[in-house]
């Protein structure tokens, strides 16, 4: 479905170049729920926004269903964006229009008849369980509903392939699964590819099938999700893992003490 | 207090909305060109031309920083060439909407640089085309804060039509001046500035309505 090959991408600043992504291969099969996790800084949310080219990579090639997206022109990029769906940490819903309007904007977008745009934005809405709002104004609704907003424009065009960008980061614990399961019931009803980057382990343990593991702009490990957990091998995912077996442990200590007693 | 008094008012009055209303008009025609193209042309913005964008900064800063009247007199010739006469309210016209014209295109792009980055990246993921994220999210978004400025390019105009006036536009301002100070008509002079004074209240107020209700609808407050 994705094939990432040697991808590089660096920013030029006033004091000379940084390099945020460093030949960066990767494959991510159909149908896959793909989780790219990295502390803060590592390249993460460069590495997604380049496979629709929000980012322009400098060198290397990013293929997508067949297409090589990084040979596209304007116009064909434009078109291949209307089957990829993006979903944000920041929602980036349009406060100027409904949810209703919100929804059915990439369907305008592609240029849809307006009656298929009606049936099919009714449809979405009723999937996110967002059916009674289609007249409100996003800034009425909370975080969770505003994230399922956002999926419901990420999904009404009937995408490929769904991209989220730390889409659960600015939610809190209860409405992030919620999302989390949201998103894995879509996956296995329309059999969507889902590349999703975090920096919370819940998520990758909740969702993903798959991994890999960014460290400074490289990946530094990939597998299952499984083998993150149980055979971490970077420093990275050591890391994440001894800070979920650090609160393991002392758990084990505080109620071993109490059973013991 | 004379009995040509409410007569001179209401010609002043009618020139002054004349002229107020035209050069709006105009300036802001060529204002939100210039504000949309600034917006766009800025590097890492939809249509990236950062040479283009610097060349129209260059010249709208240019005009802005010559004093209103000497743009004036410098237009004039214009005013002949598109008017047919470098006199009265409609030669004003010409020169009050070019001289408005980089004002208001500096508030609207101020206005349109608010619309956050990401609902354009958001706008732009779902395949947009530049010309659909300009007139169906830039703008939309921009809305309450582009009515509040262009709010404040029209009490700027109209301040600017008395300028004109005080040589040979006509309006509030001309009757101030030919009147009120230079044959010494104090009844004159006071109340054209009431007027005036009116007059900018009466756009603020409804600038200000007019951003509320689109806050009201889309937010539930203010």
């Amino acid at each position: 479905m994705i094939g990432i090959h040697n991808l590089t991408k660096t920013y030029k600043t006033a004091k000379g170049s940084i390099t945020v992504l460093q030949n960066i291969d990767l494959t991510i099969e159909k149908g896959d729920i793909f989780g790219i996790i990295g502390f803060s800084g590592a390249g993460k949310s460069t590495l997604i926004r380049c496979l629709n080219r929000l980012e322009e990579p400098d060198f290397g090639t990013i293929e997508i269903g067949g297409r090589l997206v990084t040979n596209l022109n304007e116009k064909e990029l434009r078109q291949a964006r209307q089957k990829i769906g993006m979903i944000f940490q920041q929602f980036n819903l349009l406060d100027a229009k409904t949810v209703y309007q919100n929804v059915a904007f990439p369907l305008e977008v592609a240029g849809h008849p307006k009656r298929y745009i009606q049936q099919r934005v009714r449809e979405i809405l009723d999937l996110v369980q967002l059916g009674d709002k289609e007249n409100v104004y996003p800034f009425q609704l909370s975080g969770g509903q505003k994230q399922r907003v956002g999926i419901a424009r990420a999904l009404v065009n009937e995408p490929d392939l769904l991209l989220s960008d730390e889409a659960t980061s600015a939610l809190d614990p209860q409405t992030t699964y919620s999302i989390l399961e949201l998103l894995k019931e879509i996956n296995r009803q329309l059999n969507l590819t889902i590349v999703l980057i975090t920096h919370e382990l819940d998520v990758l343990q909740h969702i993903c099938n798959n991994m890999a593991v960014l460290e400074k702009g490289r990946i530094v490990e990939t597998g299952s999700v499984e083998k993150f957990f149980l055979r971490p091998e970077s420093d990275t995912a050591k890391r994440f893992v001894s800070i979920i077996d650090h609160y393991r442990d002392k758990r084990n200590v505080m109620e071993g003490v109490g059973a013991g007693i | 207090m004379k009995d040509d008094l409410l007569e001179l008012l209401w010609e002043g009055l009618l020139e002054t909305l004349y002229m107020v209303f035209w050069s709006s008009l105009f300036a802001l025609a060529i204002g939100i060109v210039l504000g949309v193209t600034l917006v766009v042309t800025e590097k890492g913005g939809i249509l990236e031309a950062p040479k283009l964008n610097k060349a129209i900064g260059t010249v709208i800063n240019g005009v802005r920083s010559l004093p209103l009247i000497i743009l004036i007199v410098l237009l004039l010739p214009l005013s002949r060439l598109i008017v047919g006469t470098s006199l009265g309210p409609t030669a004003a016209i010409v020169s009050l909407s070019i001289g408005a014209a980089p004002f208001l295109g500096r508030i609207i792009e101020n206005s349109l640089k608010e619309v956050s980055a990401g609902k354009i990246e958001a706008a732009k993921s779902v395949g947009a085309t530049p010309f659909t994220i300009i007139f169906r999210v830039l703008i939309p978004e921009a809305l309450p804060a582009l009515v509040r400025g262009i709010t404040i390019g029209i009490i700027g105009i109209t301040e600017f039509t008395a300028v004109a006036g005080a040589i040979g536009a006509g309006g509030l301002g001309s009757l101030a001046i030919r009147f009120g100070y230079q044959r010494f008509r104090e009844d004159v002079l006071i109340a054209t500035v009431i007027v005036i004074i009116l007059l900018v209240q009466i756009i603020q107020w409804s600038g200000d309505s007019i951003a509320k209700s689109i806050n009201k609808k889309r937010y539930k407050f203010e």
